[in-house]
């Protein structure tokens, strides 16, 4: 049984990947229209989505000529919650540490540089 | 399509590869700053304090290759929450490489931190690595299950700004 999570990421590695997955968030598209902003042939197109079916992150249709695809959410949850939990974490942070940068470089200008030879 | 307001704008998450996290983000101040905001306990408990109502009433630093690193935070309902690690490189004001631990089930991670400063402004990159597979699996199981509800926008989103950085 191959480790799901693991093929998530390799199929999440390729910038391709990433933008055609990206895509499909605002709705399903044929691979024509998925092709269409990338300087790639057909072949090539269809060998990402190969990766990306089989990671199970998009589905394609039955319909013979069109076979759209779509994006299936649940194998990126695990990716996406992982991510989330840093984001959750330093968002918050960096902010905060933006403003306290701004306290820091205050201080220095009224008081010199600390320690500095 | 990123973000709305300057400061998430600037905050990145990728996953490079299966057992890394990279986090970037730019400060307008220079790089020493940064760094001694970072490494300085007299500084952190400023601004460590990941989301609201957590205070940090231990900030322990032996700021050497081997010394050891302890924090501590508190939350206004009682739940305390804590992290300890070992510093493994120390290079002001531009590189740390330290352990860091959650404790428990929790797997050490190697994370390492760089500075790059040009015309004032600093950019971090922290780049945090999963020693195996098998431990980036057991911190999803740990602790990351809530953060299950990321809304399809936001991860829309992070797709999009991956996309660009690396195209």
């Amino acid at each position: 049984m191959p480790d799901r999570l693991s093929s998530t990421f390799s199929a999440l590695a390729d910038p391709t990947r990433r933008a055609i997955l990206a895509r499909l968030t605002s709705g399903e598209a044929s691979v024509t229209e998925l092709a269409a902003p990338f300087e790639m042939s057909m072949p090539a197109i269809s060998r990402h989505l190969k990766v990306l079916e089989r990671a199970g992150l998009i589905a394609r249709g039955r319909e013979a000529q069109w076979r759209p695809c779509r994006l299936k959410a649940s194998p990126l949850k695990d990716v996406a919650s992982w991510v989330a939990h840093y984001r959750r974490f330093w968002e918050d942070n960096f902010e905060r540490l933006d403003r306290y940068l701004i306290e820091l470089k205050k201080k220095e200008k009224k008081y010199g540089r600390k320690n500095q030879k | 399509m990123v973000a709305k307001t300057k400061n998430s704008a600037a905050l990145t998450v990728t996953t490079p590869t299966d057992r890394e996290i990279v986090i970037t983000r730019a400060f307008d101040a220079p790089r020493r700053l940064v760094f001694e905001a970072y490494t300085n306990p007299e500084h952190l408990p400023h601004w460590m304090l990941g989301p609201q109502g957590w205070t940090m009433p231990v900030c322990e630093i032996d700021l050497r290759p081997g010394g050891a690193w302890h924090f501590g935070w508190r939350h206004s309902n009682g739940q305390q929450m804590e992290m300890r690690g070992v510093y493994r490189e120390v290079t002001p004001p531009e590189r740390l490489v330290s352990t860091e631990s959650w404790g428990g089930d929790w797997p050490e991670t190697v994370n390492t931190l760089t500075l790059a400063e040009e015309n004032g402004q600093t950019t971090i990159t922290c780049r945090i690595l999963y020693p195996s597979k098998e431990a980036r699996d057991a911190a999803l199981k740990t602790g990351m299950k809530e953060g299950m509800a990321l809304s399809f926008n936001r991860l829309a989103e992070r797709l999009g700004a991956m996309a660009q950085r690396q195209s």
